[in-house]
């Protein structure tokens, strides 16, 4: 089989009969075998996925397939899917099902979509380097030492290393865009609202939104038109018609703004900095415009991100209580004892270490000191976004400070691990959107990742500018 | 000389409104179901479910704001109050916190005993209900049904103006009859659709510093709200008086005996972790949205009362028992679209109506007559083809059993028709006052206070069809020839 990088490309040859998705689901399901030791899968539904694939290769012959007819999907663990189970990578959901499906999930579906199975990510996707699941790390397929990035890291290397074709992923804080990096692939992180949150597992309710890890800016377009639009399960969508995209090849001149800040971080790898350094000269090669701001809340993002999401986890992951779902211990002797051991037992530690932060920040005496102040500079870094993105076309700034690092490298080191979302969470502060793309290569071939970010709903322009660096990378 | 104390007592409300579906979700709020069958994903806070606005629950909630001359809040953001217990699903429960729908406002109420007075109020806020626990269902296990877990509710909230018993008695009472007016809930506080819970205190006569607060729940009727905070007056003024100090905590009440029992001490209270609802955003009312609220809204028992008592002309006594509650509120509206003799119609509703329904133990919504058929009745006896005795003694009657006769083919079947034959009630009276010569005698020597003895005795012989207006005119004539 070989690495298709393009739907279109795969339905191209289910129509000329150079293959079809039995074949695909097939091969896939073998390379899973073969690469077991990247730990990206949690679970393979192949059995129905290679019936699905018989139902989708009758659809071509009677010639009407829908728009992801042969694409091969894997959903991360945080996704409902009805009658399958899904964990969150914690031990907390042992044995949990989900009763229904994510709207996301079924536009996916509804388009003929064959998913194949859920991946591994960081426990209740806290975490940048997936070494947070209860179910043990993933690693990242150029090299099996490094990681893949987190939280999404399972279903970032099912698509780098061609487990499936494409894969979702849930962004909180860098959590598709960061993996993409590491992994060499296309991660949207679309604007807050675009994409219904309904059937993904919560993590921080206002900064979270499920997004497309794909081998192609083509595909991540075609996935996130089609799941995205207004959905009355979720009161956060956003209720502007669902968008119609267009792949845009033609180079539009445009306006760049940098971010000193970045650029100049002492904690900036060489590779990274010199590659920034060279696609921003070539930009304005290119007749671009390439501006530099002062972004001096560089240093609160990280605090003002923990703050606030860590508050909102304590509060979504209180459902998780042994009652009526999931993991109850099998210690407790009363009400107040299932809920502490079944806790206790069933979530990890970094988890733990969120949960308890969240409860601080919220608790009376801390509130103001906390969560207060970090909503106020939440609203400040979303003025000062806007501000930028009023000025420019596009934010520039790499999603990674280096490249894919070792395991166990800042696994010891939360505050290390937390400062690897340094130059992520600002699109989930402010809610707009933001997108890897994959630019270049270190010596050692470890991918490269540089994130531009553009206003609220603007994903097109974001596509547009985004098809105009590919074309200069290529070139 | 002992101490006088006063008792300061503000009240919580917690009404269910009768919405279809729950506060954040379409899941059915019928009650009475099999238990954990109204539930879904979102009731049992499954991962992945969100909630999502309920306009009807907000409009329920408005209309009650709007009757209590709150202010209304234009954006309302929700909060979440976190703890753990068993029947909250989330672990949080969705609540408005610093933004409470309705604000300010205050309830009018007629304690049986002491003054007319205002209570205010502080707020009234949405929030969704928990499920229900049941500790005595099962010998080991603690039982949990969820169908009420995300019903709607609003919370009212007093000032601690309230001072007595009675006057929560009186509150309880007034805000039960609006809710019922309003369409709102059903009122039902012995299946938990309105729930009580009380904060009291007491200091001594004169001061305005607040004593100790105790907070006393599970009181499952009106008249236990009154029992509850009177024993809880007496207990906490003992204590004082006997050099004690009131605890700061949470009580129960037992029904059975009358008394308070505590729960748990204040001070192990949750830190609730209050923070806006992420998931919902906030909703905003705009002037239009109230104003068509406020149009849909129906007449509340003050106007109504007058309307009645100053337009109709009824008295105060008529005008209250009229609007103590909606349907016979509503009854008598009708009625007297019918009928133009107010008086009579409220006599009828007041005596003839409710004798009946007390006697058969139903309700004003069980009566089997159409206004229309009082209405008929009234034109009848204002006609004189029918006495009001005999109407209320054996047309009434018979109209009941035949609700789709006319008041005419009754009378006419069951011979009722008015004798205006002179002779014949002359013949009457006779017939009486020679039964009678000694009071006749009495009468003449200056008793006059014996004619109702005589016209009484024509009615009777005459089967009450004699008209009685009449019959009292010819008993004098012929007594004082």
């Amino acid at each position: 089989m070989s690495n298709y990088r393009r739907i279109s490309d795969i339905q191209a040859d289910i129509r000329s009969g150079k293959t079809n998705c039995v074949q695909l689901v097939k091969s896939y399901i073998a390379r899973i075998e073969e690469n077991k030791h990247l730990n990206a899968f949690l679970e393979v539904w192949a059995e129905e996925a290679l019936e699905k694939a018989a139902v989708i290769d009758q659809k071509f012959k009677s010639g009407t397939p829908g728009h992801l007819a042969g694409a091969v999907i894997a959903l991360k663990d945080n996704l409902a899917y009805k009658g399958h189970k899904v964990s969150a990578a914690s031990n907390i959901l042992q044995g949990f099902e989900s009763v229904f499906t994510a709207t996301a999930v079924q536009r996916l579906l509804d388009e003929d979509a064959i998913i194949l199975g859920r991946t591994n990510c960081d426990e209740f996707a806290m975490g940048a380097s997936n070494e947070n699941s209860a179910f043990g790390p993933v690693r990242n397929a150029i090299d099996p030492e490094r990681v893949p990035g987190g939280s999404s890291g399972g279903s970032a290397v099912a698509v780098q290393a061609h487990l499936v074709h494409a894969s979702l992923g849930s962004d909180t804080g860098g959590s598709i865009r960061q993996p993409a990096a590491f992994c060499g692939l296309f991660g949207l992180k679309p604007t807050y609202g675009l994409i219904s949150r309904w059937g993904l597992l919560a993590y921080a309710s206002s900064f979270d939104q499920i997004g497309p890890l794909t081998h192609s800016l083509e595909d991540n377009i075609l996935l996130t038109e089609i799941m995205a639009g207004p959905d009355e399960q979720d009161a956060t969508v956003s209720d502007r018609p669902a968008p119609q995209y267009h792949a845009n090849q033609s180079a539009g001149k445009y306006t760049f703004a940098v971010m000193r800040q970045a650029i100049e971080h002492p904690g900036l790898d060489a590779n990274v900095k010199s590659e920034t350094e060279s696609l921003i000269k070539s930009l304005i090669d290119q007749g671009h415009t390439v501006t530099y701001f002062d972004f001096e809340y560089l240093d609160y993002l990280v605090p003002t991100y923990y703050v606030l999401t860590t508050a909102e986890a304590s509060s979504n992951l209180s459902r998780y209580s042994g009652l009526l779902y999931g993991h109850r211990s099998q210690h407790a002797k009363d009400l107040e004892s299932t809920f502490t051991l079944s806790r206790s037992e069933g979530f990890g530690e970094e988890v733990k270490r969120r949960i308890m932060l969240g409860t601080f920040v919220l608790s009376s005496d801390y509130y103001d000191a906390y969560y207060s102040k970090a909503q106020k500079v939440r609203r400040i870094i979303q003025n000062k976004t806007r501000e930028v993105l009023s000025g420019a076309d596009a934010i520039l700034i790499p999603t990674t400070s280096t490249p894919a690092f070792k395991l166990g490298e800042k696994s010891k080191d939360p505050i290390a691990m937390y400062l690897a979302d340094l130059f992520t969470v600002q699109a989930n502060i402010a809610g707009n959107c933001a997108i890897s793309i994959p630019v270049a290569k270190t010596a050692t071939g470890l991918p490269l990742g540089m994130q531009l970010m553009c206003g609220d709903f603007e994903e097109q322009k974001l596509f547009d500018v985004s098809s105009e660096i590919l074309r200069i990378c290529n070139s | 000389m002992s101490t006088e104390f006063e008792a300061v007592i503000g009240l919580e409300i917690h009404i269910q409104l009768l919405t279809e579906s729950k506060a954040f979700s379409s899941d059915s709020t019928a009650y009475g179901q099999m238990p954990n069958t109204q539930v879904s994903a979102v009731s049992l806070g499954h991962p992945g479910t969100l909630p999502k606005h309920n306009r009807h629950a907000v409009e329920l909630a408005m209309k009650m704001g709007l009757a209590l001359q709150c202010g209304i809040t234009r954006i309302n953001r929700y909060a979440r109050k976190n703890y753990f217990y068993a029947d909250l699903p989330k672990g949080y429960q969705i609540t408005q916190f610093d933004t409470p729908l309705c604000t300010g406002g205050f309830v009018s109420i007629k304690p049986k005993s002491g003054e007319p007075k205002q209570v205010r109020l502080i707020r009234i806020h949405m929030e969704e209900d928990t499920g229900k626990s049941m500790h005595d269902q099962d010998l080991e296990d603690s039982l949990i049904d969820y169908n009420r877990a995300g019903t709607p509710l609003i919370e009212v909230v007093t000032e601690p103006d309230i001072r007595t018993g009675e006057e929560a008695y009186a509150f309880v009472t007034e805000i039960r009859r609006l809710v019922r007016y309003l369409d709102i809930c059903d009122g039902n506080m012995e299946e938990g659709s309105l729930r009580c819970d009380a904060n009291i205190s007491i200091r001594p006569k004169g001061t305005s510093a607040f004593g100790t607060k105790v907070e006393v729940k599970n009181m499952n009727s009106i008249s236990n709200v009154k029992r509850a905070i009177d024993f809880e007056i007496k207990r906490q003024t003992e204590v004082l008086q006997n050099g004690g100090v009131v605890i700061g905590e949470t009580r129960g009440f037992n029904g059975l005996n009358g008394s308070t029992f505590s729960m748990r001490r204040k001070e192990l209270v949750n830190d609730y972790r209050y923070f806006p609802e992420p998931d919902l955003p906030p909703l905003t009312l705009t002037d239009k949205d109230i104003e068509a609220v406020k149009h849909s809204m129906p007449e509340l028992p003050e106007a109504l009362f007058n309307r009645f008592h100053q337009e109709l002309g009824l008295s105060e006594y008529d005008a209250a028992v009229l609007t103590d509650d909606k349907t016979t509120a509503m009854y008598f509206n009708h009625l007297i679209q019918c009928t133009s003799n107010y008086k009579a119609a409220a006599n009828w509703v007041n005596v003839a109506i409710k004798g009946y329904l007390n006697e058969n133990a139903v309700g004003m919504e069980s009566f089997p007559l159409q206004p229309e058929k009082i209405a008929d009745i009234i034109s009848v006896i204002d006609q004189n083809i029918v006495s009001h005795s005999a109407a209320a003694q054996h047309l009434f009657p018979a109209m009941i059993a035949n609700p789709h006769a006319t008041a005419v083919e009754l009378i006419e079947k069951l011979n009722l028709a008015q004798d205006a034959d002179t002779d014949t009630i002359e013949n009457l009276i006779a017939e009486v006052l020679s039964r009678f010569p000694e009071k006749v005698q009495e009468y003449k020597n200056g008793k006059t206070g014996l004619l109702g003895l005589f016209v009484g005795e024509v009615m009777k012989a005459s089967k009450g069809k004699a008209d009685p207006r009449k019959t009292n005119e010819q008993v004098r004539k012929m007594l004082d020839a």
